[in-house]
């Protein structure tokens, strides 16, 4: 066992008194009035914890340690592409000339900030075959949202919204989500054996009432819907339009255009493909491209470029869906992915490509035999194995992900897509060595003999880490979400 | 684990019969298949439910699922010792686990389910 090393909260290591920073006293008087309800106004202290810049350095840094991280380990989280990201992208984005603009600044104050906007946007385009972009959304499922609420005033526009929009049984959960939150039916489809979306199973579900089509391509398997440019046709002989979920495509970039397939709509994470961090390090980006018919709707302000190749904001708008995001977006991640892009150039990008397929396939060679694999097709990126073959030891994926744990490795994504029981959905991506996924596939082995012969040691795991086995249960039933914690609890 | 005096549906609920109440709740090789079950929503009472139709969902640690009507009928009774406290479904599915009590509409239905043994089939037990 392992010492057990808590790390308590800032609130708990304040003393009274203690600063980071000794400020002059104010020279602004307070205010007199206010238009504020008096019963909303704070009266006492506002509970800040007092500390000295070094204990909260070491507190985060004590954090960071405790935590599993791309930086520390390998993190095949499937469909998450956590893939290494480079230090550079951190210089370019703290350069001063980007940190010390201000949304509000005047545009020829701020020419660079929206020509590397315009330039993002036009390499995006590339890689995806359309020629209208928006950097707006903050996120995967902000940019989902965005690209339905794009469609819907498209069909407004022509004078139906439609009722439904259709996606596969293998889509991400944001799927069905996105489609509620844009007032749309989601009608979900089943996949064929293959694990591909079935045509006839589409056609019965396709109508005039169908709004659009959302497809992850390759798909949560890993694997390229093959039928996909029929897909596109028929979703069009009824005026649908097709969606592209972009979670997947560092399995695609440089050399299959989803506009070239017949998507109407492309979303990018910048966070994911781009190399930009994901969550607490963030925050994320999920820009679109779109094909030239949905260009109007286009969230408020576009980047363009004017008559004279000068990039401009366009507000004058008057189809479109309004804004999405406070300003333009989240900028300095922006920076990222464009570094990352000209570093690449367009050879760099195909070679990312390759590599995260070549990763992806040797690792499944070496995991085939050791876990069960339900689609047999050769994926892509990613690749979904699970662990029915250890069911019959008493062992689940939940006690394979956290052995993993004590071999250092996150887990990959756990009982995900729904449609293979036991899923540990698996992606190496491109940034890492042979060595890596040799240490992975090694652990991996020697954990499916664990289950055979000793069970009992993955279902006690992790032993190895700061915290054992959650309640997990427990943990999504009593969510405890402020400092102190309530007395009642 | 499957009791031979139940009847249950493709969906992994079970049913109990006695006179034309109906008691349904999840099986146990449902509840093991999701997890902790940490959320649970249920249908109102008085509310007329149709044979297959969503009546509730049911959020575990793995992935949320719908709880379907194994019968047409009314809804006459839930079981309100979930809310608040949903792992009983974990601890107990065929017994404090139930969910809701439907007075059967048409008994003929129930044809349409499937016996102790078709479901150890489904499952592969």
């Amino acid at each position: 066992m392992t010492t057990k090393i808590i790390e308590p909260t800032l609130f708990e290591k304040s003393r009274p008194g203690l600063t980071g920073a000794s400020l002059p006293p104010s020279d602004v008087p307070p205010a007199e009035t206010s238009d504020i309800p008096e019963k909303l106004l704070r009266k006492g202290n506002i509970g800040l914890p007092e500390l000295a810049e070094v204990q909260v350095m070491r507190h985060y840094v004590r954090l960071s340690n405790l935590n599993h991280h791309v930086e520390k380990g390998f993190y095949p989280l499937g469909s998450c592409t956590m893939k290494y990201n480079p230090k550079a992208n951190e210089d370019a984005a703290g350069l001063p000339g980007f940190t010390h603009t201000h949304p509000v600044m005047a545009e020829e104050t701020s020419y660079g900030t929206i020509e590397l906007m315009a330039q993002l946007g036009e390499m995006l385009c590339e890689i995806s075959g359309h020629n209208h972009y928006t950097l707006q959304p903050a996120a995967g499922a902000h940019g989902e949202l965005t690209g339905l609420l794009m469609i819907r005033a498209y069909h407004e526009k022509n004078g139906n919204p439609r009722k439904n929009i259709i996606i596969p049984d293998s889509s991400h959960g944001t799927n069905p989500a996105s489609i509620v939150f844009a007032g749309y039916e989601p009608v979900e489809i089943k996949s064929t054996e293959r694990g591909t979306i079935d045509l006839a199973a589409l056609e019965a579900a396709l109508s005039e009432d169908t709004a659009a089509l959302m497809v992850t391509n390759p798909n949560t398997l890993g694997l390229f819907e093959k039928d996909i440019v029929k897909v596109c046709e028929m979703a069009h002989a009824v005026g649908a339009q097709m969606y592209m979920d972009g979670a997947n495509l560092n399995a695609m970039m440089g050399y299959v255009r989803p506009a070239d397939l017949g998507f109407d709509v492309a979303h990018f994470n910048l966070h994911k493909t781009f190399s930009t961090p994901h969550g607490g390090g963030g925050p994320g980006s999920g820009p679109l491209s779109v094909a030239d018919h949905l260009e109007p709707f286009l969230p408020r302000p576009v980047v363009r470029r004017d008559e004279n190749g000068e990039p401009i904001f366009d507000f004058d708008r008057p189809d479109s869906i309004g804004k999405m995001q406070g300003f333009y977006g989240n900028f300095l991640v922006m920076v990222k992915a464009w570094l990352y892009l000209r570093m690449l150039g367009t050879d760099g990008v195909k070679e990312v490509t390759e590599w995260a397929i070549l990763n992806a396939n040797y690792l499944l060679s070496r995991l085939v035999g050791h876990y069960n694999l339900q689609y047999k097709d050769t994926p892509l990126h990613e690749f979904v194995i699970d662990s029915t073959n250890l069911k019959q030891f008493g062992i689940r994926n939940v006690d394979v992900a956290k052995r993993l744990l004590d071999h250092g490795f996150h887990a990959p994504t756990m009982s995900f897509p729904l449609i293979v029981p036991e899923a540990l959905m698996t992606e190496p991506t491109e940034t890492e060595s042979k060595a890596s996924l040799d240490s992975f596939a090694d652990a991996m082995i020697e954990i499916a003999r664990e289950a055979r012969e000793n069970p009992e040691i993955l279902h006690s795991a992790p032993t190895q880490t700061p915290i054992g086995r959650l309640d997990e249960g427990k943990a999504a039933r009593l969510k405890i979400l402020r400092w102190p914690i309530p007395d009642e609890i | 684990m499957v009791p031979k005096d139940l009847i249950f549906t493709k969906e992994h609920e079970w049913v109990q019969i006695e006179g034309d109440i109906a008691t349904v709740g999840i099986t146990h090789y449902a509840q093991g298949e999701l997890g902790d079950i940490v959320f649970i929503e249920l249908p109102e009472t008085g509310e007329d439910v149709a044979q297959g139709e969503s009546i509730g969902t049911i959020e575990a640690v793995k992935a949320v699922t719908d709880l379907f009507a194994p019968l047409s009928g009314e809804i006459v009774e839930i079981n309100d010792a979930l809310d608040g406290t949903p792992e009983i479904i974990n601890q107990d599915p065929y017994g404090d686990g139930w969910m809701v009590r439907i007075k059967i509409a048409d008994k003929s239905e129930t044809e349409n389910l499937l016996t102790a043994e078709q479901y150890k089939e489904l499952i592969g037990e």
